[in-house]
């Protein structure tokens, strides 16, 4: 099972590395991770991705929070989000591929950010889902680099953390 | 007031009430030394190994000396304390560790003597801190103590960079700390309270499995009038020991590993168990799904992370034990089992704790030293059979009684504990029960002993082997003895001792025991070593295999 977690943090040096190893000891691969300061600078937010069983999950949010500068832990699985990530992917663009490969990036409400004689890159947010949509259609020009962010969450509605 | 970082934390331990501790300088700590040099009121014991110091810091807090303090220079020093961290770690233990560290303008170069001990440290302390701003000095110890003694107690690091040892500061000391991400849960819920309270009523087999939360929340007296009440069978892990007076019929000693055959029945017969401040260790359980199988469970403990770790009980409470148990003792009806007693009383007779043979045997000599102090000294235990010997054949009456390391079983932990326990408790008598590998382990604090005056009793039950390793290997690898015989090499502990200024004694016949041991409680102002040449065979009885089952038990 795939879970979406946001942890509150106080903003501290080694916060990310006592979080992560946590995640490591319990034999859990995060699949992303991103993480950044909130509306409150002595606060950050992570956003985390990772699989596995609901209790083992449970058992890292109770350690997560015995952690002193853990403020909070949501497990988003039973609640609307919005979730985006954002990918920049460089792939082949020979003449002949160009028109349709604009055509491709304008349906997927994406951007081209950088041209030069034989590649696009190409910018494009949104769901995992979505990115993975796109990254699925642009594999057969030829992808040369790539790199997505984390996934970062919040809450639908008024609701905050 | 204006003061140096040194000054500082000489200042913040005194506001903590701190009143001694155990050390070893080092370059990046010689501001704290200097500054230590003039101070009075606390007291500052050097160890010979600065293992030694985080043992002797750990056994003063379990004696009930409040939070241990230790300290130890940068890099070398620091990784030194390092079993002695994950030792308390794992069993709960208060104590605030501080280190020094290269001048943070020095930090990250690699420089002489760095070592990132707050990295090294971040899976076995509750929390630790890099001191980088020297007018953090304060708030940051404050924390330190609470952090340490409050909730689930755990060790706590401070690094402390040499420069910020010089720094000058202003002095104000924080009357609360705020830890917004820190609160612990200490009284429990009362519905939940309410429903564990109609579970026990309901209960014809009870039984009360009780750890080391018992003896960190002082909650003998609860626990005890508890047991009374519903009438329930009491089986206390090696960390529980004396949170329930043992020499209590209701009493039915230790379960798991080695414990009583009885023990292990009673929680695999039980139709309720109420499980207080413990966490379902390994060699409590066994193979965990087959764990006392028949019961529902209640489960108290101040860390919820330790609530369906293991085991996901019918009635979970996350709350301070005695404050629990108060509670709980206020709702529940008094209760009779007089068929569940007899079915006991008749796994009592049938498999009754013993021993057979000939020669000098352990458990006589546990008896023995349980005899000569009337049950009431302090025991610490070194790890491996002397521990089980020590846990089994000495029955404690009170909590704080019986320290030993239990989630690490650390070797070397006896000696430099029952040091600390008997600066905590000057007054009391203090005992290691010790094996010949364990002791070597840290033998130097020999001299921290000689030097301190610390009358510690030493009892080397001194088998020539590994102990229990060879007795799993004699059990489980064909009595292949691999690298398990220490004869050899092993020195003549009375010379070892007396070359050190203390007292030895060599022990090989029974009628030598009692006498031998007359004239160690006798001793007051020096270390004290009795070298017991036991039968080498001798085996831990009763033994559930690992990840066994109740079925599986050896009896003897
Ligand atoms: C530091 C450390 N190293 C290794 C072990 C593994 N171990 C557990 S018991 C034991 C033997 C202990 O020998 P001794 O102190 O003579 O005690 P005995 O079992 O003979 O009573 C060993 C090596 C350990 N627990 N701790
Ligand atoms: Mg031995």
């Amino acid at each position: 099972m795939k879970h979406t977690i946001s942890v509150l943090v106080n903003n501290r040096p080694g916060v990310l590395a006592r979080t992560a190893s946590l995640f490591a000891r319990r034999g859990f691969n995060i699949d992303s991770l991103a993480v950044s300061t909130t509306q409150d600078p002595d606060i950050s937010r992570m956003t985390i991705v990772v699989e596995g069983p609901d209790a083992v999950l449970e058992q890292i949010s109770k350690q997560l929070y015995k952690l002193m500068d853990v403020i909070k832990v949501l497990d988003h699985q039973d609640e609307a989000v919005i979730n985006r990530e954002l990918a920049l992917i460089k792939v082949n663009a020979e003449a002949g591929a160009r028109g349709e490969i604009m055509q491709t990036v304008s349906i997927f409400r994406a951007n081209i950010v950088d041209v030069s004689d034989r590649s696009f890159t190409i910018e494009v947010t949104g769901s995992a889902d979505k990115v993975d949509a796109l990254i699925g259609l642009l594999n057969q020009y030829g992808i040369r680099e790539m790199m997505r962010t984390g996934r970062i969450v919040l809450s639908r509605g008024g609701r905050t953390a | 007031m204006k003061m140096t970082g040194a000054q500082a934390l000489i200042e913040c331990l005194r506001r903590e009430g701190v009143q001694v501790i155990f050390g070893y300088p080092g370059g990046a700590m010689l501001p704290i030394y200097d500054e230590l040099y003039d101070v009075a009121d606390i007291r500052h014991i050097l160890v010979r190994h600065e293992q030694g110091a985080a043992h002797a810091a750990d056994g003063y807090a379990r004696a009930g000396g409040g939070v241990g303090v230790c300290m130890a220079t940068s890099g070398p020093g620091a990784t030194n304390l390092v079993t002695g961290i994950a030792t308390a770690y794992m069993d709960s233990v208060p104590i605030v560790a501080v280190t020094g560290q290269v001048p943070t303008f020095a930090i990250g170069k690699d420089s002489f003597q760095e070592v990132d001990i707050t990295g090294i440290t971040l899976p076995i302390t509750k929390h630790n801190y890099l001191i980088t701003k020297a007018e953090d000095i304060p708030g940051t110890v404050k924390e330190a103590f609470y952090i340490a003694r409050s909730g689930r107690p755990g060790p706590v690091l401070i690094d402390f960079p040499r420069d910020m040892q010089q720094a000058e500061i202003e002095f104000e000391y924080p009357e609360s700390v705020e830890l917004p991400g820190y609160r612990p849960t200490t009284t429990g819920h009362p519905k939940m309270i309410e429903r564990a309270a109609e579970l026990l009523d309901s209960a014809r087999r009870p039984a009360i499995y009780g750890g080391g939360g018992v003896n960190s929340s002082d909650a003998q007296a609860e626990l005890l009038a508890l047991a009374e009440r519903i009438d329930a069978a009491v089986t206390m892990t090696l960390m529980g020991k004396g949170g329930f007076p043992e020499d209590h019929e209701l009493c039915l000693g230790m379960p798991g590993m080695h414990g009583t055959a009885y023990a292990n029945y009673a929680l695999h017969e039980a139709d309720v168990i109420l499980a207080v401040g413990t966490r379902f260790d390994d060699r409590v359980t066994g193979k965990l799904d087959m764990f006392a199988r028949n019961a529902k469970f209640i489960h108290i403990d101040i860390d919820p992370a330790e609530i369906g770790k293991n085991v996901v009980p019918a009635l979970p409470i996350v709350g301070d034990v005695k404050s629990v148990l108060a509670e709980l003792l206020g709702r529940v009806a008094r209760k009779r089992h007089p068929e569940w007693r007899k079915t006991i009383d008749e796994w009592k007779k049938q498999y009754p704790m013993r021993w057979k043979g000939d020669g000098l045997k352990p458990q006589f000599i546990v008896r023995e030293i349980h005899r000569a102090t009337k049950g009431d000294a302090i025991i610490v235990t070194e790890v491996g059979q002397n521990q089980m010997w020590a846990a089994q054949w000495y029955p404690c009456k009170r909590s704080h009684q019986f320290l030993s390391s239990g989630g690490l079983g650390t070797m070397g932990y006896g000696f430099p504990a029952a040091i600390g326990a008997q600066v905590a408790c000057p007054n009391q008598v203090v005992w290691d029960i010790a094996g010949d590998g364990s002791i070597q382990m840290n033998i130097q604090e020999m001299a921290t002993a000689v030097a301190n005056k610390i009358p510690v009793k030493i009892a080397v039950l001194n088998n020539g082997y590994l102990g229990m390793v060879r007795q799993w290997q004699t059990m489980f690898f064909k009595n292949r003895l691999s690298h398990t015989d220490i004869n050899v090499g092993t020195p003549d502990f009375v010379k070892l001792v007396e070359a050190y200024g203390g007292v030895g004694m060599r022990v090989a016949n029974e009628s030598e025991v009692a006498p031998a041991i007359e004239k160690a409680m006798a001793l007051k102002d020096r270390p004290c070593l009795i070298d017991f040449i036991i039968a080498r065979d001798e085996n831990v009885m009763p033994m559930v295999p690992a990840g066994g089952t109740v079925d599986e038990m050896l009896v003897d």
